[in-house]
């Protein structure tokens, strides 16, 4: 077990107060957008300085999406691999089903502060557009979700679930017909609403203050599986590893371990089905920095900076830029980020379906394999996943990649 | 203006007065002396094709364009509605590269001394790398940029970078935008400063939303550049609501559209002139509306 210790603390104050990480984060939006973003920042650092804030977001997260989750020792997959003993984060018990529900109450208290009453979102597997869709009922907002056609197509089990507790879903069919073009619909509709709208982001990505205040709201993760890990074991993990679409559930596990310098992290992205532009959404190995959706951070682009189509079996991970925190602590080697296959996460969902009793969502899954493939050589370590989402979502696809189920 | 002149060819020329001041200053002075107000038409290059578009300019011109915003076609254009993201994708498709736009920009120059404002998003052109963009565009004959997702406080380099090359750096301000950073907008452009009438993306809407007249009133207060208006203008009403207050409008859509509807018809460059006519007549204003001004 590693032991704790302190590294610098420039890595956990960031980002500065223009929202940059290193070079990365930033604002870029059309300037109607600047006074909004504004305006959500003020009343973010005033809530996160206001007991009541927390205590409310304390009381709804235990109360109604089901927190503490549990640190569960996936002991028969440890076995069955022979190496690294594995620890699974379950925020996939989490109402809803995966840990959007986190951010999502962070910030329907914050919209229900600032007396806004119309929300819009984006959703690529539909979990945030879920999790969004469960908070505005029970706040009482109006809710609109943006979805690509695409991905209402291979998630549609969310999408029933969202217009049952009441969002409107809207279709979006530019582009690729995933997340990407779904969050840009969602920003036409707030430049045009945002004085009545809050625009409910999922993701630790976006303009400023987004990424640091969907990270805030996920490390809850990360502080409650430090503290868990240290009372199951009396030691830290060695190795904390999530999968990285935008990058909330990982920042959420990673952030609050920063400065436990022995603790090594690894963040999944979908390596698709293959190496060239357009089957993976691999970052880190195949994009370089720039600029999409408002924020500067590895991207997915071609020689002339047009954004590169993308593909992963995973609607969630189905991205061409990541959250700009990923990019600092990618350039600083504070995080190792590596892909897998479309193939290596359907075999992780089989193996932990049969192993331990527990379906992981296709994104999930993606960390699942890595500590697959890394576990047989890694006797003695120990791996904390985060088991950011369940797979019941996933149904379909499993089905269509898994003959002989039924 | 009838349709008839929209089917001669040869646009108007004018001489710039002054080296050292832009074509878009100059035009801006020029407009002033004719107690006249300008009309900036937006054009995403290579719609359909790189080939049809220095005779779609030339065609803007003829009707009586007075400056040209022209597009560089962005993938996933966040600020522009489906006419213009349309547009894009078609220019995309007829292989339209930033290299290509400063082909166009070369060949329109042998042809035309219009005032070409280069309008896009930052990532094209972050690309590209702010020096090459700045030297080459300036190489090429354009005299102004204006990139929509680039905002003041990441503006350091560009900004240097366009001042070397003598380009004018123009800012968006909206009916957001509070006084103090209206002021730093409008000292960091230059040729003018260009206000959103409204909320929401482009697109072309019934009427100038009464927003737009209290912006101008605003900006008015806080600089001596020339205010141009756009968002949501398609219409000569729209352009006579708007000539006693602006400078200029700004049009893109409603001529996207003219090249989505009608990009094989024999008359698209004649429907073009037409437009732009009709718009520039538009903002004609009678001689007492200007009293006091």
């Amino acid at each position: 077990m590693a032991a704790t210790t302190t590294t610098t603390t420039t890595t956990t104050t960031l980002p500065d107060a223009l929202g940059h990480f290193g070079p990365y984060g930033g604002r870029y939006v059309p300037e109607i957008l600047v006074a909004p973003l504004d305006q959500l920042e003020i009343a973010y650092d005033q809530a996160r300085a206001d007991n009541s804030f927390r205590d409310e977001l304390e009381t709804l997260s235990r109360r109604f999406a089901g927190r503490p989750t549990p640190l569960y020792h996936a002991k028969r997959l440890s076995r069955h691999l022979g190496g690294a003993e594995i620890y699974l984060k379950r925020e996939d018990l989490l109402h809803t089903g995966a840990h959007k529900i986190n951010n999502c109450l962070g910030q329907g208290l914050l919209v229900q502060r600032m007396g806004k009453k119309r929300v819009i979102a984006e959703t690529g597997a539909g979990q945030h557009g879920v999790a969004t869709a469960a908070a505005c009922a029970l706040f009482g907002f109006e809710c609109i979700v943006y979805m690509g056609e695409e991905d209402m197509r291979r998630q549609s089990p969310n999408v029933f679930r969202m217009r049952l507790m009441g969002a409107e879903v809207i279709g979006v069919n530019t582009g690729s017909r995933t997340l990407k073009d779904a969050i840009s619909e969602a920003m036409r509709d707030w430049v045009a609403h945002f004085e009545t709208t809050h625009y409910l982001l999922g993701s630790a990505l976006g303009p400023h203050p987004y990424p640091r205040m969907v990270r805030d709201f996920n490390s809850v993760i990360g502080r409650e599986a430090r503290r868990q890990f240290l009372d199951l074991t009396g030691g830290l993990p060695d190795v904390l590893m999530a999968c990285v679409g935008g990058g909330s559930n990982s920042i959420g596990l990673f952030h609050p371990f920063l400065e436990d310098e022995c603790v090594k992290m690894v963040g999944i992205e979908a390596g698709g089905r293959g190496h060239r532009l357009g089957e993976h959404a691999a970052r880190f190995s195949g994009g370089s920095p720039g600029v999409l959706h408002g924020t500067y951070s590895y991207l997915l682009q071609d020689e002339d900076g047009q954004i590169a189509l993308t593909h992963s079996v995973s609607a969630g991970l189905d991205y061409a830029t990541v959250g700009p925190e990923h990019s600092w602590l990618h350039d600083q080697g504070r995080v190792e980020y590596v892909s897998c296959s479309d193939e290596d996460a359907l075999e992780a969902v089989k193996l932990l379906s049969r192993l331990e009793g527990v379906i992981p969502a296709l994104e999930s899954a993606h960390a699942v394999a890595e500590a697959i493939r890394r576990a047989p050589d890694a006797k003695g370590q120990s791996f904390l996943i985060n088991l950011s989402g369940r797979g019941d979502k996933d149904i379909g696809i499993f089905r269509e990649n898994m003959p002989g189920l039924g | 203006m009838d349709e008839a002149d929209c089917t001669q060819g040869a646009g108007r020329a004018y001489r710039r007065t002054d080296i050292w001041m832009s074509r878009i200053t100059s035009a801006f002075k020029r407009l002033r002396r004719e107690n006249n107000r300008g009309l900036l038409a937006y054009i995403t290059a290579g719609d359909p094709s790189p080939g049809h578009t220095v005779k779609l300019i030339l065609a803007l011109e003829q009707g009586g364009a007075d400056f040209i915003e022209l597009g560089v076609p962005f993938s996933d254009p966040i600020a522009d509605g489906p006419v213009i993201q349309k547009a894009g994708e078609r220019a995309l498709r007829a292989g339209t590269t930033f290299p290509k736009v400063l082909d166009i920009l070369r060949n329109l120059r042998a042809r035309s001394e219009i005032p070409v404002i280069i309008f896009t998003y930052l990532n094209p052109i972050m690309r590209y790398g702010f020096a090459r963009f700045a030297s080459d565009s300036a190489a090429a004959g354009a005299d102004g940029a204006l990139l929509t997702d680039l905002n003041i406080e990441e503006a350091g380099l560009y900004l240097a970078e366009m001042q070397k090359h003598g380009l004018d750096p123009v800012f968006l301000v909206s009916q957001t935008t509070p006084d103090d950073r209206l002021r730093v907008l409008s000292r960091s452009s230059a040729g003018f400063v260009y206000l959103v009438s409204r909320a929401g993306v482009t697109g072309e809407r019934d009427r100038v939303s009464d927003q737009a007249r209290r912006l101008i009133e605003r900006t008015r207060r806080m600089t001596d550049l020339p205010l141009a208006v756009g968002f949501g203008l398609s219409k000569p009403e729209h352009m006579r609501a708007l000539a006693p207050y602006a400078d200029a409008a700004v049009v893109g859509s409603a001529f996207m559209r003219i090249i989505e509807e009608h990009q094989d018809a024999p008359d698209l460059a004649a429907r073009m002139c037409g437009l732009a006519a009709r718009l520039k007549d538009g903002l004609r204003i009678p001689a007492e509306a200007t009293a006091g001004r």
